[in-house]
């Protein structure tokens, strides 16, 4: 089954014509993705080796039947482009880009709130279900369908979490990236619920940040409504407070936001640890095998 | 990007939002002209990029025009030292010297963007003057929070709320307009915080907003280009501002092993798991998605600038780039730049194989590892091994000279 993508996911890429748009748009394509169209304004009739390119999004959904979006366009123009993917209909957007002003996210995340759109990012490497569909800029073959889930803020670091998972020899049902920045489309919770209803999902892995308290509300959730074993790591624990990591998000504000504060509550609601990233792979297989027998 | 106050309330005095009298004084005898034409008392307040300025000796009052010039000009010779600058602290290079207000009550407004509920959310409390940390803690009832739909913005029942609940009936339409200003002023100029702490109601019963502190956002400096212009850059690290016009992302830490690394996630695990197998990083330094060689020998400059530095951990994870264009960059950067401590490195994902094998090839030694483990363990032993042959040299040159 895994989360969210499948093998019958039809992708449209926004900014296909772009130097980066293009690259991956192909490299999806040659993983096993379906990419059915492309958008540019001003670019339509074109094609990218042979994927059809339309003005607008509303062309590439009714001509192409496209169901997911996969966003490259420019910061400055981004969140209009994830709102003409939601007046297009399509329910499962992926943004890449890096540096959308926030208050253009506090409207956009107004509207998919209200329309009932998942939208992944933005800043985020995408999502992959394993041999299925790749959405997104991540390196395809260091992940193996498995029974593993990924949930990660940040994007070379799910990379890294895969690959420990899949050379632990285990794999992954689904992995997703869901954003560094402030404002993201999708929380925790969010793929926690859905990670719980997937029946090829054995054990779920968060990789978390300092900053923020998406980790904290995690944490109730989990405790609450997730029986499935759950795995958590946060980067940053030896970050000084006060300095901005990187991520727009990852800068401690006082207590709450700290790894070990994250640590402690997700303990406490019966999280696996996983204090040192060097052994994230090892762990998972090794708690998998004596403490849940799987 | 932070303001300075007296930034912020030239902003905010443009929306007709009440703030003290004052100017701005980058020399002692300033502060004694700028004393003469307010009319004293007058307060002297360190513009410094960093909060905890009070606490730390930045804000006083002088009775006199002599004693004006006085503060002030032990003001610039000073280093205020907060929470936030560390112990170095940060020199003071400019005051603003203000007419001092008459203050009945303290209060404090601040609008944020709440990550919870992704909207802009106005907090407010009748505490104002001290920290809102601390009122959150000591009187938890006394914080009033307001989310703002950003499609109708902050509504009138919510303004109206907000003068009833600070007790501003009396100010009535005064305390609505500045409100509703504030708001307006906070989505213009594309804020991530506005915060007057304190908004002060003066004798005769006006509002006076009498700090203020502005974040911009970075992403959005790109249209507002007037606020760009008042970017203060005296203030910032030089390597962490080299890097930063280099297109990386680089913070200056304590410790002796530099760091590579691609993506702030990683970049943070990186240094996690250094400090776990015993090392101390010496920085942060994500190379973003495009590490190309100048990006690399840029990275390798400022990191091997620091004398502190006996190690170097390269850990990159090939996703948008590619490992044999990194291990090709690495080599061109290292024949530009001379580095005469070990480098470690660690190079995964997208064309590993043909990354490894230009490495092998390489004209200079690295030490290679497989993995985080592995990677983090070599070169804390290097450092380490590193620093006590650096010792010794130092040792035999003392000694050297000591026997000539």
């Amino acid at each position: 089954m895994a989360v969210c993508v499948y093998r019958t996911s039809r992708v449209v890429v926004q900014g296909i014509t772009g130097k980066e748009g293009r690259y991956h748009a192909l490299a999806c394509r040659e993983y096993g993705t379906k990419i059915v169209a492309g958008v540019t304004p001003g670019k339509g009739g074109m094609d990218v080796e042979g994927i059809p390119v339309y003005n607008t999004m509303e062309e590439a959904v009714h001509n192409a039947h496209a169901n997911v979006s996969l966003i490259f366009v420019p910061p400055p123009f981004a969140a209009d482009a994830i709102l003409e993917a939601v007046g297009s209909g399509i329910k499962t957007i992926v943004c890449i880009t890096e540096g959308i002003p926030v208050l253009d996210m506090v409207k956009v995340k107004r509207v998919i709130e209200k329309e009932g759109v998942t939208l992944i990012g933005p800043n985020c490497p995408g999502i992959i279900t394993p041999g299925a569909a790749k959405i997104g800029i991540m390196p395809g073959h260091i992940f193996k369908r498995g029974s593993v889930g990924i949930i990660s803020r940040s994007g070379t670091l799910l990379y890294e979490t895969a690959d420990q998972i899949t050379k632990a020899g285990l794999g992954q049902s689904t992995c997703v990236g869901i954003g560094g920045d402030p404002i993201v489309g999708t929380d925790y919770i969010y793929w926690l619920e859905r990670f719980e209803a997937d029946p090829e999902t054995e054990a779920v892995m968060m990789v978390g940040e300092i900053g923020g308290n998406a980790e904290e509300k995690a944490a109730e959730f989990i405790q609450r409504e997730i029986k499935k074993p759950v795995f958590a790591f946060i980067a940053g624990k030896t970050a000084p407070p006060g300095r901005r990591m990187g991520h727009a998000g990852a800068i401690i504000m006082g207590k709450s936001g700290t790894a070990e504060y994250k640590y402690e509550v997700l303990k406490s609601a019966g999280v696996n640890i996983i204090e040192n990233p060097g052994y994230m792979g090892e762990t998972i297989y090794n708690t998998l095998k004596s403490k849940y027998n799987i | 990007m932070k303001l300075h106050e007296y930034q912020a309330k030239e902003v905010l005095a443009s929306y007709g939002i009440p703030v003290p009298e004052g100017r701005v004084a980058h020399f002692p005898y300033d502060a004694w002209m700028v004393s003469m034409e307010l009319g004293l008392p007058v307060v002297i307040k360190a513009q410094v990029l960093t909060g905890g300025r009070g606490k730390a000796g930045g804000v006083k009052l002088a009775k006199t025009s002599d004693e004006a010039r006085d503060i002030a000009q032990e003001l610039f010779g000073k280093k205020l030292v907060t929470k936030q600058t560390g112990p170095q602290g940060v020199k003071v290079r400019k005051v603003l010297v203000e007419k001092v207000a008459d203050i009945d009550r303290e209060l404090y407004f601040s609008i944020v963007i709440d990550r919870t509920t992704s909207r802009p959310t106005v907090i407010a409390s009748k505490r104002g003057g001290m920290s809102i940390e601390e009122v959150a803690e000591q009187y938890p009832e006394d914080i009033i929070k307001i989310p703002i739909d950003p499609a109708v913005g902050f509504l009138p029942y919510q303004i109206r709320r907000l003068k009833y609940d600070l007790d501003l009936v009396e100010q009535g339409k005064e305390a609505q307009k500045i409100f509703s200003a504030l708001y307006k002023a906070f989505m213009d100029k594309d804020c991530s915080l506005l915060e007057l702490n304190p908004l002060v109601v003066v004798k005769n019963g006006h509002l006076i907003a009498l700090d203020a502190k502005m974040t911009i956002d970075d992403n959005a400096l790109y249209r507002k280009k007037e606020i760009s212009k008042m970017r203060d850059l005296t203030e910032s690290n030089p390597d962490e501002l080299e890097a930063r016009f280099a297109g990386l992302n680089f913070i200056k830490l304590e410790g002796n092993i530099g760091c590579m690394v691609n993506g702030a996630g990683l970049a943070m695990t990186t240094m996690d798991v250094i400090k776990l197998a015993g090392g101390e990083p010496a920085n942060f330094l994500d190379v973003g998605g495009e590490a190309t060689p100048d990006t690399i020998s840029k990275g390798f400059e400022i990191i091997t600038r620091d004398p502190k530095v006996k190690a170097i951990f390269i850990n990159i994870f090939g996703g948008i780039v590619r490992c044999d264009k990194v291990a090709n960059g690495i080599i061109q950067a290292l024949k530009t730049v001379k580095v005469k401590i070990p480098v470690v490195i660690r190079l995964t994902g997208m064309n590993k194989e043909e990354g490894m094998e230009i490495l092998k090839k390489a004209p200079m030694k690295f030490y290679i590892a497989e993995d985080l483990r592995e990677a983090a363990k070599m070169v804390s032993e290097l450092s380490k091994k590193q620093a006590a042959t650096t010792t010794k040299k130092a040792e035999e040159k003392t000694e050297e000279k000591k026997e000539k």
